[in-house]
This record gives structure tokens, C-alpha cells and sequence, in this order.
């Protein structure tokens, strides 16, 4: 490992790098921002000396955690990008429109962040497939909804569960936080229009909340799509953490939290191979 | 049954063997211009002493359950202010806006209980709120505040995840996160339709801004009558 050569590399690009790293440290920790010059520059090939260094943490795994993320961020910008074009004009609202472009713009910008950052080591987009698993998922609005946040859900769930793996990590952690949150604001948000589909008629769904609650009949899936997306939410339903049973516990009213309240109250994080095993439904084989 | 035990007994350890504060002071005082380890000391020193305002009052502690305790402040925070929401609503509040604002007290009444069970003998006390610069009966002001709570709540979380060490505790953090997230994008949008996102809580990239424990303390202050100890928080 030639640790100061990179570092002479960096400075090139970034003269005021030694100042930023803590010298005890050796850490690219106190480098703040992916903004920065050499985010997007020289940020992965600095990651993984310094984290194998400092963290144990490889260059492989981060970037396997970057690359998991883009795999997701692909089929979610391919999702709105196609489907906003095909639905456009059964869209029954501006408000709604307009909600659905920002999100698809907000896609498309994790794309093009997570490709910043790994550059040569990104993935190639791979050929997604939608219509074979919902077949009227572009053409019938409520259903283009349903799946749409059935996505965000899983979103915010996958980064959850990536977490752990950047553990420390000041710039990554710090980013992948970021989005997990903003998943979790189009999930709020397509949950909110769902709930102002028409009442009665084609299109019907229901009461739905902004946040995952409990499936109408207790289960785990609470989106009424079907048992296509149970996957998707499995273990939504859990309510004990560590050690703490959520439902033990007392409400300001003086009542025990309820299943439904404990459920609402935290979002479950999927594992990696959960994760890819939605992605790949929708993922066409070469 | 605490599930926070191991690091508590850890972090007792380390009181034992190092530094109490009384002993960090009698340490630098002693070692103060002494030698090279005298220097790294004053450094220390003097970087405790600096007043950014959270350096007396309620500990919040160190390592991973100072930062739980944190979490534990803002939740506490939250819940009071939602359950004042639900208990004097604003003129006009209509019947979703009663179901929202009910089932967010709820959740975070679960996250603040969540938190006192889980830090058991760690967790700092109930801490005094003050809401009365909010009008509960203007529903401009309670959505603007809800929406500054949520939003800060996010940002507080994103900050503070780096400096957690284990991993369990960096996962329950994510939890709770992006519910809060959830709550922002609703507040936001009862307050304008499509402001779920915006350029006041994300960048160019599309990824949600994050604060540090002080800037978060600072902007709590205004509701937050109980003096904060933050200086014992891990930075890195």
C-alpha cells in the first residue's frame, strides 16, 4: 500500500487534503463533503486505502455498498423515467404531476452521484423490465402509485440495511443517510396521494398512511398490492427491538402502544440478498 | 434486560479507570505546559472550556449512549410538543389532520419510551420544555414548528449516525430516522402540497442535508429549558 503516494496524488487535486485529514487519525472522516473537489475526483480510489487503513473497511466493500445502492437507484430512475412518459396524460392533477417529475428528477440525481463517485467502478445500468410483473403498471394510475411505493418503501428499507456496513464512516454513512431520508419522503408522499384516489369506484384503495402500518388483516404488507409484494415488507410488523417489546411500553394516554402504533413507529431494514431478489424481478437476463 | 448494558458497564470501566471529570480537570491542571502529553491536554482543556452553551447542565454522557441520550433529548421534545398539538388543536383542524397529528404523537411518544427503556440507568431525565413562543391555535405556526421539529429531527439523526459504534445502535437510529422523515414530508406537504422535498433540507444531489449534535442544540434551545451537557459527545 503506498499510502503517501496517493496522498501526493490527492493534493494535486485537492491542495488543502493534509490539512484535512487528522494526521492521528489518518481518516478521510474529517473530509465533510461529497461537494468537495475530491469527492469527485479521486474520493474511491482514496477510499480504500484510507478506510482499509483506518476502519478496516475495503475498497471492495464500500464500493459494494455504492454499487448495491446504484443497482437500486437505476431501477427507481428507470421506473419514473419510462412510467411518468407512458401515464403523463392519466395523470388527474398538476399537483400530482409535479410531485411524480420531482421524484423522478431526485432519481436520477442519486444516479448520477453514486456514478461520480465510483466512476470506473460503477455498474452498467442493467435492462429493467416492469410490465412483466405488474402488466398495467403504465397504464392504469392507481397501479403506476401502488408500485411506486411499494419502490420507495424498499428503498428506504435497503439503505437501512446497508448502514451497518459503513459504520464510521463520516462521507459514505453520512450520504447514504441522506438518501435513506429522502426515500423515505417520496414513500410519505406517494402514500398521501394514494390516499386521495376517489373513494368509490375503479382505482380504489383505501385508507393508506404515510408511514408503513399494519396490514388491513394484521400482516406484515400493508400496501394492498397483493402478496407479489410481501418481500418487500417482511418483518414491517416486527415490535420488539433488542430487548425492549415496544407494546409493553405506555402511550401518553396511559394505554400500551398498540401493534399498529409500534409497527408504524420504526421502518425494518432488508438485507442485501432481499434487496436484490426485488430488483431482480424486474431486472431483464441477458 | 437494558440493551444498552455492555457499553454502559464499558463506559463505567473507563470512568474507573481514566477520567471522572473532576479528574480530567485535576489532570490538566497537573499536566498543564508539563510536557508533550501536557500539551495534548491543554488542548483538550481548553476545547472543553469553550462555551458554545452546552457544557453544563444535564449530562448527556459519552460514546455511543451520549448519542442516545441525544436522540432521547429531541425525542422527548417532539413528543411534548405533539401531545400539546393533540390536546389544544388549532382553530379549524380538520379530521385527518386530527388522525396525522394523533398517530405522530403516538409515534413519537413510542420513540421517546423506546429510548428510556433501552438506556434503563443511562438515560438523562425528563427534560423541560417550553412551547410558548408557539400559538396552538394558529395552525400556521403549529405546521411551521412541526415542520422545524421533523426536518431537524432528520438532519440531527444524518449527523449523528457516523459517530455511532455499534452497529445495532446505528440501525435502530436508522429506524426511527426515516419515520421522522415520513412525518417531515407530511407536515411539509399539509403545509404546501409537493414540498415532500426542497432545497431548504437537500443539495444538488438530492441528499438530505445533516447537522451536527451542537448545530441541532443550538436551534432546540429556544424549546429547551433544562441546561444541556453536550461537551461529552464523541465528534469523530
Amino acid at each position: 500500500m503506498n499510502f503517501l503516494n496517493i496522498l501526493k496524488d490527492i493534493e494535486a487535486i485537492d491542495p488543502e487534503i493534509t490539512e484535512r485529514l487528522n494526521p492521528r487519525r489518518a481518516a478521510i472522516k474529517n473530509i465533510t463533503s461529497f461537494g468537495s473537489k475530491i469527492a469527485l475526483s479521486a474520493l474511491p480510489f482514496a477510499l480504500g486505502t484510507m478506510f482499509t487503513k483506518a476502519y478496516g473497511q475495503t475498497n471492495s466493500s464500500v464500493n459494494d455498498v455504492l454499487n448495491f445502492a446504484l443497482t437500486l437507484e437505476y431501477l427507481e430512475a428507470d421506473f419514473y423515467t419510462k412510467g411518468n412518459a407512458a401515464i403523463n396524460s392519466t395523470i388527474p392533477s398538476e399537483a400530482a404531476r409535479g410531485a411524480l417529475k420531482q421524484i423522478e428528477k431526485d432519481e436520477n440525481a442519486h444516479v448520477a452521484f453514486l456514478k461520480s463517485v465510483l466512476k470506473d467502478a460503477a455498474i452498467a445500468k442493467p435492462t429493467f423490465d416492469f410490465e412483466k410483473v405488474f402488466p398495467t403498471v403504465f397504464t392504469d394510475y392507481p397501479t403506476y402509485l401502488a408500485v411506486s411505493q411499494v419502490l420507495e418503501d424498499t428503498g428506504v428499507r435497503a439503505y437501512k440495511g446497508q448502514a451497518p456496513s459503513l459504520l464510521g464512516n463520516k462521507v459514505v454513512l453520512t450520504a447514504a443517510l441522506g438518501i435513506h431520508a429522502v426515500e423515505a419522503r417520496h414513500a410519505s408522499h406517494i402514500r398521501q396521494m394514494r390516499r386521495a384516489l376517489p373513494t368509490s369506484g375503479a382505482g380504489v384503495f383505501g385508507v393508506e398512511t404515510p408511514w408503513v402500518s399494519l396490514g388491513a388483516n394484521g400482516q406484515a404488507n400493508d400496501s394492498g398490492v397483493g402478496t407479489a409484494v410481501d418481500g418487500n415488507y417482511v418483518r414491517e410488523d416486527n415490535i420488539k427491538h433488542g430487548d425492549v417489546t415496544i407494546t409493553d411500553l405506555k402511550l401518553s394516554t396511559g394505554a400500551n402502544i398498540s401493534k399498529k402504533i409500534a409497527v408504524e413507529s420504526f421502518d425494518e431494514p432488508l438485507t442485501t440478498a432481499e434487496v436484490l431478489a426485488i430488483a431482480n424481478m424486474f431486472i431483464v437476463k441477458k | 434486560m437494558k440493551v444498552f448494558e455492555t457499553t454502559e458497564k464499558e463506559e463505567q470501566a473507563e470512568n474507573d479507570t481514566f477520567l471522572s471529570k473532576k479528574m480530567q480537570r485535576r489532570n490538566f491542571l497537573t499536566y498543564a505546559g508539563a510536557s508533550a502529553a501536557g500539551l495534548a491536554l491543554v488542548a483538550a482543556g481548553c476545547k472543553k472550556d469553550h462555551d458554545n452553551g452546552f457544557n453544563r447542565g444535564t449530562d448527556l454522557g459519552k460514546g455511543d449512549i451520549g448519542i442516545l441520550n441525544y436522540a432521547y433529548a429531541l425525542e422527548q421534545l417532539e413528543a411534548a410538543f405533539y401531545i400539546k398539538v393533540v390536546t389544544t388543536p388549532y382553530t379549524n383542524m380538520s379530521s385527518l389532520e386530527t388522525e396525522y397529528m394523533t398517530a405522530i404523537r403516538d409515534h413519537e411518544v413510542t420513540h421517546r419510551e423506546y429510548f428510556k427503556a433501552a438506556l434503563g440507568n443511562s438515560a438523562i431525565p425528563g427534560l423541560q420544555v417550553d412551547f410558548s413562543s408557539i400559538d396552538f391555535k394558529s395552525r400556521d405556526q403549529v405546521l411551521a414548528a412541526a415542520k422545524a421539529f421533523e426536518d431537524l429531527g432528520v438532519e440531527a439523526y444524518n449527523g449523528a449516525g457516523y459517530l455511532i459504534k455499534t452497529p445495532a445502535y446505528l440501525t435502530m437510529a436508522g429506524k426511527i430516522v426515516s419515520v421522522e422523515a415520513r412525518h417531515a414530508a407530511l407536515i411539509r406537504d399539509l403545509i404546501s402540497n409537493g414540498t415532500f422535498v426542497g432545497t431548504d433540507i437537500f443539495d444538488a444531489n438530492a441528499i438530505n442535508n445533516s447537522k451536527t449534535p451542537i448545530q441541532v442544540l443550538t436551534i432546540a434551545k429556544k424549546y429547551i429549558v433544562t441546561e444541556i451537557n453536550a461537551s461529552n459527545l464523541p465528534t469523530s
